[in-house]
C-alpha cells in the first residue's frame, strides 16, 4: 500500500471510466468476495460487469452502500466485502467513514467513483466538486489506508493490496461522465435472495 | 424517583436484553438517547452483543440490513426524532428488500415533553409506520413487554418485515424537564 500521503491527489490522477475499472475490479475477485453497489450508475455498471451472485444492487437508500457492506463484513468476517459508491452518495452519509474507522473491519474495502456530479439526476456538480478531496476527508475520518488510484493499473494493484489487507481501505477513482452501459434488473426481493444464496446464507 | 420506580426501570431493560438474547439478536446499533442510556450500557457490558453507535439512524438501517443478509440479526436503538429521519430508507431498502429490521424507539414528545420539536415528530411517527404498513407496538406495561418483544421479533424474522417497538414513558419513565 503506498503511503497515505502519496503524491496522488484528486487533481493529478487519471480520469478513468467507471465500467472499465469495475470490470477490472471484478476480474480480481477470486474468493467469492461480496460487492455492494451503491445507487444509480455505480450498481448499473457492476451489473453490466457480470451478474455475480455475490453482488448486491442497491436501488434506493442513497448513501448506504458502505453501511450495508459494513454490516455484511461484521456478519461474515472471513469474507472480503467491497462497497462501490459514488461521490455524491458518500456525501449523503459521510459519517459512516468514522463508524468504519471505529470498528476497523479487516475485510472491508470502499471504492469511491468520483465524477464530481450527480450523474443520474442530470449531471449537477456536487458541493464537494468545488474543492473537497474525498481521500483527505477519509483520512481525516480515521481511515488510514485511503488513497487515490493514479491510473487503471494502479487501481488494480490497490485492489489486490486491499483484498489482502488487515485494515479497511478506501480507494478513490476519478471517473469520466459517461453513463452506465446497462441498467440493473429492478427486483429487490430477487436481488436480496440471490445475494444471500451467493454468500451462503 | 422512589425505590419502586428504580426497580421498574431496571426491569424493562432486563426484559429487553433477555428477549434479544433469546432470539439470537447479536448486533446492537444506537444513536444515543437519555432514556435508553442504561440499556445501552448494559448491552455494551454484555459480551454476547456487539454494540456500537452510528452517526445517523439511516446508517444503522444500512448496517443492520447488511448484517442480516450476512446471517447476523441486529436491532437499532433510537429516539422519536431519529425515527423521523428514516422513512426513505424504510421505503427504499428495508421494506422492498424484505429485511427483518428491529427498531426500538424511545418515545419522546408525549407525557411531559418539554421540546416542541419532539412533540411534533412524535405525532408523525405512527402515521408514517402505518402508511408503510410496518408492524408497530407501543409498549406501556411491563407485564406485556416480554411477550410483545419476543413474539414480534420472531414474526419479523419469519415474515421478513421490519418491526418498531415504541417504548412509552409509561414503561420507561421517560425524560423529564429539569430546567
Amino acid at each position: 500500500m503506498p503511503a497515505a500521503n502519496s503524491i496522488a491527489t484528486s487533481s493529478n490522477v487519471k480520469v478513468m471510466n467507471r465500467f472499465e475499472i469495475t470490470k477490472r475490479l471484478v476480474s480480481k475477485l477470486k474468493r467469492q468476495e461480496a460487492v455492494i453497489g451503491g445507487v444509480g450508475n455505480t450498481n448499473f455498471d457492476l451489473w453490466a460487469a457480470g451478474q455475480r451472485p455475490q453482488n448486491f444492487y442497491m436501488l434506493g437508500s442513497m448513501g448506504l452502500a458502505i453501511p450495508i457492506a459494513l454490516g455484511v463484513a461484521l456478519a461474515q468476517p472471513h469474507r472480503h466485502i467491497i462497497a462501490l459508491e459514488g461521490d455524491g452518495s458518500l456525501l449523503m452519509q459521510l459519517g459512516c467513514l468514522t463508524t468504519v474507522a471505529m470498528l476497523k473491519p479487516k475485510n472491508l474495502t470502499m471504492i469511491i467513483m468520483d465524477n464530481g456530479i450527480y450523474q443520474i439526476t442530470g449531471g449537477q456538480p456536487t458541493p464537494a466538486s468545488y474543492g473537497a478531496d474525498i481521500v483527505s476527508m477519509s483520512l481525516a475520518a480515521g481511515i488510514d489506508q485511503s488513497i487515490w488510484a493514479a491510473d487503471e493499473d494502479e487501481f488494480e494493484a490497490l485492489v489486490e493490496t486491499a483484498l489482502a489487507s488487515e485494515a479497511p481501505t478506501l480507494i478513490a477513482a476519478r471517473i469520466d461522465q459517461k453513463p452506465a452501459v446497462a441498467t440493473t434488473e429492478r427486483n429487490p426481493g430477487n436481488i436480496r435472495e440471490r445475494f444471500m444464496q451467493g454468500i451462503g446464507v | 424517583m422512589g425505590e419502586a420506580s428504580s426497580s421498574t426501570e431496571r426491569a424493562w431493560r432486563r426484559i429487553i436484553q433477555r428477549a434479544l438474547k433469546a432470539n439470537r439478536v447479536r448486533l446492537i446499533t444506537y444513536v444515543p438517547d437519555r432514556v435508553l442510556t442504561p440499556l445501552i450500557a448494559d448491552l455494551h457490558d454484555d459480551p454476547e452483543f456487539m454494540t456500537f453507535p452510528t452517526t445517523r439512524e439511516e446508517e444503522a438501517v444500512g448496517i443492520l440490513t447488511g448484517a442480516w443478509m450476512g446471517g447476523l440479526l441486529g436491532a437499532a436503538l433510537m429516539q422519536t426524532s431519529g425515527f423521523a429521519t428514516i422513512p426513505n430508507v424504510l421505503a427504499s431498502l428495508a421494506i422492498p428488500y424484505q429485511i427483518p429490521l428491529l427498531m426500538f424507539v424511545s418515545e419522546r414528545g408525549t407525557l411531559g415533553e418539554f421540546n416542541y420539536g419532539q412533540a411534533l415528530v412524535c405525532r408523525t411517527m405512527r402515521p408514517v409506520l402505518d402508511a408503510l404498513t410496518i408492524e408497530n407496538h407501543t409498549i406501556q406495561r411491563l407485564d406485556e413487554l416480554e411477550f410483545v418483544v419476543d413474539r414480534s421479533i420472531k414474526q419479523a424474522v419469519a415474515t421478513r418485515a421490519p418491526v418498531a417497538f415504541i417504548l412509552s414513558p409509561l414503561l420507561t419513565g421517560g425524560k423529564t424537564f429539569e430546567g
